[in-house]
């Protein structure tokens, strides 16, 4: 999700930023851009364009016209914007002081609710606790077997019986959590449309009928224009507290989630990523932005690292990345993480300019390569690891010796890396030209 | 639906005609107000363009097919002596409904039996309209029967069982974790041996980035091309009406890896307008052949162009 919208601000930017000053007719050509790529996405038409109207005001005012680097500055102004849509913090499920935890789930049909419930119930078991899986669904055919043949794959309890009332499962729930021994209860509703009033009574006769801690929205993430209008009738039945965007491993641009938020302010709490139970991902809102502009999601991607990384390791990394301070020592360090950490699609789709990903994924070095640039920089001092640039014409003679290579392949090595830390810089700054490069592009430094 | 699901109290489901109809009148209390304020003005002045390009863009037609339209408007407003809203709309919806009339909407169910592969994302409404057209099928005096060919999802046979048992007819499933193919080879099978004369084929819920995934439909279709070259007749996309501009690269998708004869939209009884099949049957030549507005049996209709286009451009006050 999210790659095509960041692909096509991506190119938006790139025309922006290449140039010194810009004149308000090229802003409005960058806005009118913006906008298309925003509908294009499936952003609401409406949040688009309040959108494009708040950076507009920003835009036209001293802080771009008149500052060195307009092109930034405006990518800037829609980054913190995109922040502000997408909200910054996260909102985990938190648990009810007094069990059960009660966590409903609603949306439209076929959205993803049943799947979802039980991807959460993974989760929460994940977490320590005993969850139980409700459903009130007695309108879809076999809803109630989709549950329980959910809940047997993870060996949890299930409730579903037949012949009940909605409202009286939903009633009846917390003392079956008692009778097995469960402390959450994830709670599945029959899919319902936004204009079908009378089921959304029932939704909110449901909701009242259970001490409901968690309200939860299953929105699919390929949803149109409509996703503002589903939204809003159900905020205005049942008190949602939070959201899940379900089936995002599609190619879908991500509008919903950006129109969901903007209008709601119900916060995104997860992503489903597949059909399969654990395929369910925690939302960082503020990662996500960056990933939308190609920023590149570094914290996920240290994430994702830390399975095979030292986690302090794993953030000195990160923060000298961002500062520009990267060692030889780090480089050669994060090129053996990188071959360890494998599968590299998903990892390169978190690392910034992941535009790039088919070029990266052809010029990961070879073992032979990787032992030729191990050996140049293991031919070098401590000190000049440290500091490449003390590294001058003799000492490069001393280092090819040193590595049994040639003077060619040492020079190709710094050059690349020199590049990469003006790239490294320029990003810790603010996001600048030529950062759309990976930070870390080894193909550079064997060229 | 007919008879109430025995598995819930008839109490628990508002009638079927009482919803439709209270649908109907809310949307048509919207409709008039909004009628009145667009209408109502006496000729076409520039809000008017960016109100019917927000109206095409609030129906999901997308960027491309609204700018389109409004520009091809503008220009023949002049010649065609366009000079009310209503002049407009009306010239617009003439447009829109001379192209999209030519296109065949009938289903092809020649073949003994006729074949209805049925494929679509997670979710669109897939089992639902092969439970609705079987019904409709029967309806006709056809002899449909229903193939389980999703063996993937949790409890999909027994939803498409539920909804055969309803629908009266005869279902031919495997066990979960079944090959689609068989399960498909071995519906076409029993239909000959027991005078069906429509197989309706469930799959699996895809979404069409799933390149292995549409490798098996591909499967699918070679296993039925085995017992008939012509077969399957019909391989029917079902859409979701509330999705966006995703749906044109889920037709696109599907369409290159198995070829597509034709669309069901599902879930337009809400206030979805699915515009995006504009642009669909515009660039990728694939015609929508059935709607369905609702959840029960009988909730299944033929597209039709005008009454589609009526709805969309239902202009609404931004
Ligand atoms: N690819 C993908 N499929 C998903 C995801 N979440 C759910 N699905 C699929 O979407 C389809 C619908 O999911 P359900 O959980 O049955 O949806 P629901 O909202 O309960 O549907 P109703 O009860 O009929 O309203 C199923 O095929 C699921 O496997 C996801 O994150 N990714
Ligand atoms: N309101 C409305 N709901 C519909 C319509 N068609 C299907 N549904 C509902 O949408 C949900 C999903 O429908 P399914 O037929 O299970 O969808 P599917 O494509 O088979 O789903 P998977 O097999 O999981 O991919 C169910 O709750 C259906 O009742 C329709 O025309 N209108
Ligand atoms: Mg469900
Ligand atoms: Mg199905």
């Amino acid at each position: 999700m999210f790659d095509s919208l960041s692909e096509r601000l991506d190119a938006v930017f790139r025309k922006l930023t290449g140039r010194g000053k810009l004149s308000e007719a090229d802003v409005e050509t960058g806005l009118r851009e913006v906008r298309l790529a925003l509908l294009e996405a499936d952003v609401n038409y409406k949040v688009a364009r309040d959108f494009i109207a708040r950076i507009r005001e920003r835009a036209v005012g001293a802080e771009v016209m008149e500052s060195l680097t307009p092109g930034q500055q405006l990518v800037k102004i829609v980054h913190d914007e995109l922040v502000v849509l997408l909200g910054t913090e996260r909102a985990p499920l938190t648990y009810a002081p007094a069990p059960p935890t009660v966590v409903v789930l609603a949306g439209l049909q076929g959205s993803g609710k049943t799947t979802t419930a039980a991807k959460l119930a993974l989760h929460v078991r994940r977490e320590g606790h005993r969850p139980l899986l409700v459903s009130t669904d007695v309108r879809r055919p076999a809803a109630m077997e989709q549950i329980e043949v959910l809940a047997r794959s993870l060996s949890l309890p299930s409730f579903a019986p037949r012949g009940t009332l909605p409202v009286e499962i939903a009633r009846r729930s917390p003392e079956e959590a008692r009778r097995v021994n469960a402390d959450v209860i994830l709670l599945d509703t029959a899919g319902r449309l936004q204009v079908e009033t009378e089921l959304l009574q029932e939704l909110r006769s449901i909701v009242d009928a259970v001490p409901a801690r968690h309200l939860i929205l299953v929105l699919d993430a390929m949803t149109g224009q409509q996703a503002v209008a589903v939204t809003t009738a159900f905020q205005e039945t049942v008190p949602l507290t939070g959201a899940v965007l379900s089936k995002t491993d599609g190619d879908a641009r991500g509008g919903a989630a950006l129109s969901l938020r903007a209008v709601t302010q119900i916060p995104i709490q997860f992503v489903g990523t597949g059909e399969k139970l654990t395929d369910l991902e925690v939302f960082y809102p503020d990662r996500i932005a960056s990933r939308i502009l190609g920023m590149g999601d570094v914290m996920s991607l240290i994430e994702k690292a830390q399975e095979h990384v030292d986690v302090e390791q794993a953030q000195d990394m990160e923060k000298r990345l961002r500062q520009g301070r990267l060692t030889l020592t780090d480089f050669m360090d994060q090129l053996r993480q990188i071959k360890k950490m494998g599968p590299l699609e998903g990892l390169i789709g978190m690392l910034p300019g992941a535009g790039r990903i088919k070029d990266l994924a052809g010029a990961m070095p070879s073992d032979g390569q990787l032992r030729q640039m191990e050996a140049i920089i293991l031919s070098m001092t401590p000190l000049e690891r440290e500091r490449p640039e003390l590294i001058d014409g003799s000492r490069r003679r001393r280092i090819a010796r040193g590595a049994g290579t040639d003077l060619a392949s040492v020079n190709r090595l710094l050059k690349g890396f020199n590049q990469m830390q003006q790239m490294m810089k320029q990003m810790g700054k603010g996001r600048g030209k030529g950062t759309r490069g990976l930070p870390i592009d080894p193909a550079q430094l064997l060229r | 639906m007919n008879a109430p699901p025995e598995d819930q109290p008839a109490s628990a489901r508002p009638g079927f005609w009482r919803r439709f109809s209270q649908n109907l009148e809310a949307g048509r209390r919207a409709y008039v107000a909004d009628l009145k304020e667009v209408f109502g003005r006496p000729a076409i002045d520039p809000t008017f363009w960016d109100d019917l390009e927000a109206t095409l863009l609030a129906a999901d037609t997308g960027v491309a097919v609204a700018t389109r339209a409004v520009e091809r408007l503008r220009q023949e407003a002049a010649g065609a002596h366009l000079r009310t809203p209503a002049d407009a709309l009306a010239h617009l919806k003439g447009i829109l409904g001379a192209e999209m009339a030519p296109r065949p909407r009938s289903l092809n169910l020649d073949g003994r039996p006729a074949v209805v592969l049925v494929v679509g994302v997670n979710g669109s409404g897939k089992t639902t309209t092969i439970g609705k057209l079987a019904f409709w099928l029967r309806r006709q005096g056809r002899r449909p029967l229903l193939a389980a060919a999703d063996t993937y999802r949790a409890a999909a046979i027994d939803q498409l069982r539920a909804l055969a048992q309803r629908a009266q007819v005869e279902v031919v499933a495997h066990q979960p974790g079944a090959d689609p193919g068989a399960v498909a080879f071995d519906a076409v099978q029993a239909a000959l041996a027991r005078g069906a004369d429509v197989v309706l084929v469930d799959t699996a819920g895809r979404l069409h980035t799933r390149a292995d995934l549409m490798e098996e439909l591909r499967k699918v279709r070679r296993v039925l091309q085995r017992l008939d070259p012509n077969a399957p007749q019909e391989v029917l996309a079902v859409l979701d009406a509330h999705v966006g501009q995703n749906s044109a690269r889920q037709v696109k998708v599907f369409a290159e890896a198995i070829g597509l004869t034709g669309l069901a939209v599902a879930k337009l009884d809400g206030t979805a307008r699915a515009g995006v099949v504009l642009g669909i049957e515009e660039e990728l030549g694939v015609p929508t052949k059935l709607v369905g507005i609702g959840e029960g049996l009988e909730d299944l209709d033929a597209f039709d162009p005008s009454e589609y286009l009526d709805a969309l451009l239902r202009m609404e006050a931004t």
